[in-house]
Order: C-alpha cells, then structure tokens, then sequence
C-alpha cells in the first residue's frame, strides 16, 4: 500500500494549478460560460500541449501511457478550476472506449486526432425512457447491404454541441431492457438524419438532445463486438463516474477554502463567522465529508483499473453514491455559511454548488448507485 | 382535544374553495401550478380580486377592514388558496407594515396606508438588511438626520425582495449613535419615488432577478412618514418579526408541491416502471409527508395559542426552521425526479408563453423547466427571515434557557 503520488503526478497537478490561476480565473470563466461554444479552445489546445488529451492511451497508440490516478488528478483540477471544456466527455469516457474496444483502424485514425487536441468525441447513450439504466437501449440499427441504419433519440448528451464525433449505442437484438444486443457506433456529426438540439447547463456547460433517424454508418463504424456494447458502455461510463468522483473532490475542497476564507473575514455581531462554534461545527463537518470523499474517489480510480466487472461496479458505484451524498452536504452548506452571498450569482460559491448538483445527477444520481451497491448485498 | 374540523369550518373551507374556483383566472393558476415567473401584474390582479370580495387581508382585524378570522379559518384560507394556485399574498405590506402601522402609527397614517395595501394600490418592500449587518441587523448604519421637517437618509439596504416593483419601502435607518446599538434605530416608510433612490437588480444564482440593493442618498423624507417614536424602531422591529405567524411555516404551499412531486414522481420512469414505484425514491417522498404532517400540527397549535391572546412566543422559530427545510426538500425531490432532465437550463421555460420545439418538448417533460432553478433559488429559505441558525440561537435561549 502506497498513498504518494509521483514527482510527475504532482508536477502534472502543478501544472494545471498555474495554468487556472493565470489563465482561467474566475470571470474568464463565466464569459466563457456566456458565450458559444461555452468553453475555450485556447484552453483545449493548452491541454493537448500538457499531455492532457494523451494521457490515458497506451504509448503505442500515441499516448503518456497515464494512470487513472493521473486522471483523477486532472479531473480535480477540472473540479477546482470549474473548467468547462469536455475533457471527461472527450477523453476519459468516448476516448477510453476507442482505445479498450475501437477497431485498429479506429484507434490510428481517433487517438492521435484526440490527443493532438483536433478532435472532440462524446458517448451518446442515455435515452429519456432509461433514466440511469445502462441496459435500457430503444434506439434501433437495423443491418443493410451498406452496414446499419440507426434510428433513435439520446437525451441530455453532455458535450454534444461540440463533439465531432459520436460514439452512439443502438439495439441490434433483444429487447429495449436487454444488457444483450446493445452494439455501439462511430457516427459523424455531420452524418445525414442525425440532429441537434443543443442548450446550456445548469452548471454552464453545454448538452444537447440527439435524434437519428435513419442514420447510415458503415461496417467499419462498429466499435467492439456487436450486441456486446453493454460491457462496454459500463467500462466506459465507470471511467466516467470515477472521474467525476475526483472532479467533486475538487469542488469541495475548493467550496471548503472560499468558504473558510468567508468565515474568517466577514464579520456580525463584532466578531468573525469563523467564532461562533455552530460554524465551527459545520465546517468541520464539510472537511470531514471532504477528506472521505477523497478517499472514495481514489477508490473509484484504482477500482476503475480493474478488469474484473463485479469488483469494479462495486467500487465505482460505492464512490458515486458516497461522494453524492458527501458532495450535497458540503454544497448546500458552503452555500448556507454565505448566507445572501450564497445564493447570488456573483460569487463562485454559487457556481461550485450547481456543479455538485450537476455531477450528482450524471451517470446514476445518488439514490441509483445506492441502489446499485445495496443489491450487491444480496448476491454475497 | 380534537383535530376535526367543526362543521362551521368545514362550511367556511367550501365557501373559499368555491369563491377561488369561480375568481382565481385560469392563466394565473397554470403559472402558479407550472412553476413559471409571476409578473407584478398577477399578485396585483389576484390581490385585488380578493379585496372586492373582503378577504383581501386575511390576518387583519374588522376594525381595518379585515374579515376578522381566526387562526384556523385563515389556516384554510391558506390552504385553499395555495391548493388552487392562487399566488401567494406577498407579506411585505399585509403582514409586516401593516401590523406595525396598526399598532404603532397614528390615525393619519392608519387612513392613508392600510386601505392603500389591501386593495394593492401600493407594493411594498422590506429595508431592513444591509451588507454589513444581516443577521445582526441592530448594527445597521443606514443614517437619517432631522433637518426641519423631515429626514435625509443615507446609505444602503440589500437583499431587497421584489423592491423593483415597490411603490413604498418601509426601512430600519439610525437615528442616533448614542447608547446602545438598538436604542438609535427608527421606522421610517419611505416612497421609492423619492429623488436619491437608486435600484439596483442582484441576480440570483438561479439566473432570476428578484432581489436588489437600494442606495439612498440625500433622500428626503418627511417626518410625517416615522412610525411611533424615533429610536423605538427596533422595539417595533421585534414586534414585527413575532408578529408574522400564520404564513411563515408555508404548509399550504408545501402541501401544493408535495402533491405535484407524487405527481411527478408517477409520470417519470425507472426501472421500466414509474419512479413512484422505486421505492427508494419513494421513501424519500414519504419522509418529507412525514415532517410535513407533524408541522401542520405544529403550525396549528402555535397559531391557535396565539389566537387565545398568548404573547407571539419563540415557536414561530420551529415553524420557520421546518417549514424551510421542507420547502428545500420539495424542491430536492422535483428536481431529483427529473433525473437527465434536471440538467438542461432552459431558462425561457419560466415564460408562461414557452413553447418547447418538437426536439426538446417530445421528450422533455412539460413540468421539468423551472425545477432546478428552484432548488437553487431555494437555498434562500434558510438564510432569508432570520437564517435557521439564528433561529435555533433563539430556540436555544428563548425556549431551552441556555
Ligand atoms: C432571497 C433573499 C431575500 C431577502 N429579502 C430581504 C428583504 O426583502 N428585506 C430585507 O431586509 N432582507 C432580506 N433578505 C436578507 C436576509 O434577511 C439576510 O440574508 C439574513 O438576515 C442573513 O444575513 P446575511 O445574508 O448578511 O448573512 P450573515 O449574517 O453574514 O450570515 C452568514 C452565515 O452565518 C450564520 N450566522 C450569523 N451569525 C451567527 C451566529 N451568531 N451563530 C451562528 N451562525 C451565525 C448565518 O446563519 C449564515 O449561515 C433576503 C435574503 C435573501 C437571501
């Protein structure tokens, strides 16, 4: 057992923490948030000179060969940083599915475009009847002499507006709730039938509904084995859920020291906040919830490594429910301790709490991965 | 002991119902019901319809021209009125100045302002925190000199709810510097018209503009508009702030939303089935019926003793406490329901007039749009009205004795 990150993982870290503090303050940010395409491309192209956007593909796929610790120390900093460009979408969710599953040809013509920072994917998959049920797939591709013509339509899928490409799950067998007969697809944005609808988020990112209808892709634009999509789509979005996981811990630990900061400074009844013990408490409190949250979180990353899917779900959804409910204290508390400025649309604090919110309800909310672990119960 | 109805309330509960099934306009309740924005227009209007009929100041006494109610009968009227999507009755003029005005202003000012608030000729706002002093409002520094006949005032209040629209404010200013910090503040009622104001939106994390800083300079207000006697403002304050029992608690409004979460809850999907019949979320659903049971009963007991001429205790700091934290949950709960489709931020959908496009409004539900923001906006309700904490601060010394 072995709690130290690397000279590289910290140097990484540093890295970012320079990069936000000098070229993503705050301001720049909800301009950013204001305007299209909701985030910077200036920022994206930083990214992909760090590593960042290469970090997790194998050296011969023209990556750094990273860690799921290197990510969740990225994904921190995109917590911290509130930074809004896809990277989780991108990188960490549609780029570990090319590079586990995607065809050879997939991988040489993906990863490099992805890492050189030319190249924005997203996983389109949740459908409005599922809720979070990963298996519920309605959106059908039906085989023909060209490949597959997909018809469907995927709800909220975040990243969209600027994905380049998609990485679509259709039914090719079986029924809409079957884990079999789900297969997954390489759609171009640009592929004829397919539509956006794209609008803001809550949290000043950016998603869009995606309808197909009657879509054409190719025989090559299959991804993995056919009807063999759900395993996949697990893999991926646990990756996903593990880097959200880390992605709150930053939030938190950012709400944690502005709202310290508050305390100390603003002053009723001739004394600081930061006097009266029930605040005392309360911050206590959130650091605790904090520090447990960062455990799960690196729970999440090493678990997510696993290969064993049982082992792996296990720990990933432990950490999404735990740090769900950890990330809701801490939030609605940060917000309580500002008392008006908490819930003005100045302040930051108000923007790290609808991020919580927002990374509460992805990939399963809180109750859906409780639910998750709770049935794992039955089966020991 | 008895929690029945007698059969003269159940008479007086049809009679409401009956009167708001016939007046309440449809497009206000749909708003109401929708959780889309209200607009001046709509209080007002609502308001004024129950003015013709008599129950335009539910709490107030005949001698005002109040229907003269008693606790329970106004508790029905709330219930009602908040079941059938009626607006709220904003409390600002009904159930903040005007108890003050009847108790602590004079005759002159009684005729003018009381029948000006229950026909909704004038909105009133509150003045009352300022940047530096919140929760310990008696710091306020908002300064008013006597020059002849009349004050200048200046300084700056904050957070003030819906004062965009107000016709009147009614302010906490300082008067004197001498003695103890509550001892120099006086109430003055302030027209918004006066020169020297100056209003300023503060936007909402929600995106909403409902709050605002008011700047005052040189403001001149005639001394004719001080309530009671100068540096006795605070004494009225306090009164004030026991005074405002019936509404605080918001049961009728969070029996609404409750019904519309189960609601919801049986319209959405998980599972393959309704999310009503997850019963994880369920749980959650009967957890919050559960609090807000025991609150009704609670609200009930503290309006009833203060109907028989008890002294307005420190029980109305339980009801706020519950009552707000009820309120969050209900928000919680929608939102959570929502499940993806508490992502999007559509702000348009507040517009009653909102017509989603056949890609978002084909899967989109029809009452998602405002539920989040809510949530968001909702945080306010612990903080607003003497934050939880400092309620529990009261509870601790007025209720304990600690
Ligand atoms: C949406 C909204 C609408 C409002 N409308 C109006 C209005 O119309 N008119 C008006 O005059 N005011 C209005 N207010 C102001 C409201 O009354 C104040 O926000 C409230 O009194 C808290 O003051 P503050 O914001 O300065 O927070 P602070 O007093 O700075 O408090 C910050 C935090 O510290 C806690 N705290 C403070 N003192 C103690 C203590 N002694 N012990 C333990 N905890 C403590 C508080 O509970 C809070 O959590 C509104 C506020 C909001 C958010």
């Amino acid at each position: 057992m072995n709690f130290n990150y690397t000279e590289e993982q910290l140097a990484l870290q540093d890295t970012l923490r320079r990069f936000i503090a000098k070229d993503y303050g705050f301001e720049h940010r909800r301009a950013l948030a204001k305007a299209e395409p909701g985030f910077s491309r200036e920022a994206w192209a930083q990214y992909a000179d760090f590593g960042l956007l290469a970090l997790p593909f194998s050296e011969d796929q023209g990556g750094l060969a990273g860690t799921p610790i290197d990510t969740m120390l990225v994904m921190e900093m995109v917590g911290r940083g509130l930074l809004l460009e896809p990277y989780l979408q991108t990188v960490v969710v549609a780029g570990s599915l090319i590079r586990d599953y995607g065809t050879a040809t997939q991988q040489a013509e993906l990863i490099p475009a992805v890492a050189g920072g030319e190249l924005m994917m997203c996983l389109a998959h949740y459908e409005p009847e599922g809720r979070y049920d990963l298996h519920h797939v309605g959106t059908t591709a039906v085989r023909n002499a060209n490949g597959w013509k997909i018809s469907g339509h995927k709800c909220v899928v975040i990243g969209a507006p600027s994905a380049d490409k998609f990485i679509v799950s259709a039914r090719t067998s079986d029924g809409t709730r079957d884990e079999h007969g789900i297969s997954l697809f390489v759609v171009d944005r640009g592929a004829p039938g397919l539509t956006l609808r794209s609008y803001p988020t809550q949290d000043g990112g950016r998603a869009a509904e995606v309808h197909l209808d009657h879509v054409q892709v190719g025989t090559d634009d299959l991804v993995g084995e056919l009807n063999k999509g759900y395993v996949m789509v697990e893999r991926a979005i646990d990756f996903g859920i593990a880097g959200l996981c880390a992605e709150a811990v930053g939030v938190m630990s950012a709400l944690i020291e502005v709202t310290l900061e508050y305390l100390k400074t603003r002053k009723q009844f001739g004394a600081p906040l930061a006097k009266f013990q029930a605040l005392q408490h309360r911050m206590a409190d959130m650091a605790i919830a904090t520090e447990q949250s960062r455990s799960m979180a690196i729970l999440a990353a090493v678990g997510a490594k696993t290969d064993d899917a049982e082992t792996r779900n296990r720990d990933i959804t432990a950490a999404k429910a735990y740090i769900g409910q950890q990330a809701r204290l801490v939030g609605q508390q940060a917000i309580q301790l500002h008392g008006g400025m908490g819930v003005t649309d100045e302040l930051n604090v108000s923007h790290y709490f609808k991020r919580l919110t927002m990374i509460c309800a992805t990939f399963g909310d809180t109750d859906h991965h409780l639910g998750r672990f709770s049935a794992t119960l039955m089966a020991a | 002991m008895d929690l029945d109805y007698t059969p003269e309330e159940q008479q007086f509960r049809a009679e409401v119902r009956d009167f708001i099934h016939s007046h309440l306009p449809k497009e206000i309740s749909a708003k109401v019901h929708g959780g889309k924005r209200l607009a001046k227009e709509d209080f007002v209007r609502w308001q004024k319809i129950l003015h013709h009929k008599g129950w335009g100041a539910p709490s107030w006494p005949r001698q005002f021209g109040g229907p003269g109610w008693n606790a329970v009968q106004q508790h029905i009227f709330d219930e009602e009125c908040s079941d059938a999507g009626a607006p709220m009755q904003l409390p600002f003029g009904l159930k903040m100045v005007a108890p003050v005005i009847m108790t602590f202003g004079n005759k002159g000012q009684q005729d003018y302002f009381l029948p000006r608030i229950m026909d909704a000729t004038d909105w009133w706002c509150q003045g009352y925190s300022e940047p530096g002093s919140g929760s310990d409002l008696a710091s306020l520094k908002t300064r008013a000199e006597r020059q002849g006949d009349h004050y200048v005032v200046n300084g700056q209040k904050t957070w003030n709810t819906l004062g965009q629209h107000a016709d009147w404010i009614f302010c906490l200013v300082r008067t004197s510097t001498e003695g103890r910090q509550q001892e120099g503040i006086s109430f003055l009622l302030i027209d918004m018209k006066t020169p020297g104001i100056t209003v300023r939106p503060i936007i909402m994390l929600d995106g909403e503009h409902e709050i605002n800083e008011v700047w005052f300079e040189d403001v001149k207000v005639p001394v004719e508009n001080l309530i009671g006697q100068e540096n006795k403002g605070w004494t009225y304050a306090k009164f004030l702030l026991g005074h405002e029992r019936t509404g605080i608690a918001g049961v009728g409004r969070s029996k609404r939303e409750l019904k519309k979460l189960k609601e919801i809850a049986h319209r959405q999907t998980a599972g393959g089935h309704s999310l009503m019949s997850d019963q994880r979320f369920r749980d959650r659903v009967a957890q919050v019926e559960l609090e807000l049971m025991a609150l009704e009963i609670t609200n009930l007991r503290v309006i009833s003793s203060e109907h028989e001429k008890k002294a307005p205790g420190p029980e109305a700091s339980i009801l706020k406490i519950k009552g707000s934290e009820i309120q969050q949950m209900l928000t919680e709960l929608q939102m959570q329901a929502l499940g993806h489709y508490g992502l999007p931020y559509l702000h348009e959908s507040l517009d009653a007039t909102w017509e989603p496009d056949p890609m978002i409004g084909d899967y989109y539900p029809d009452y998602a749009g405002p539920l989040t923001g809510h949530y968001f906006n909702y945080r306010k309700t612990t903080i607003y009205g003497g934050s939880n904490e400092i309620q529990k601060n009261i509870i601790c010394q007025m209720i304990l004795g600690l």
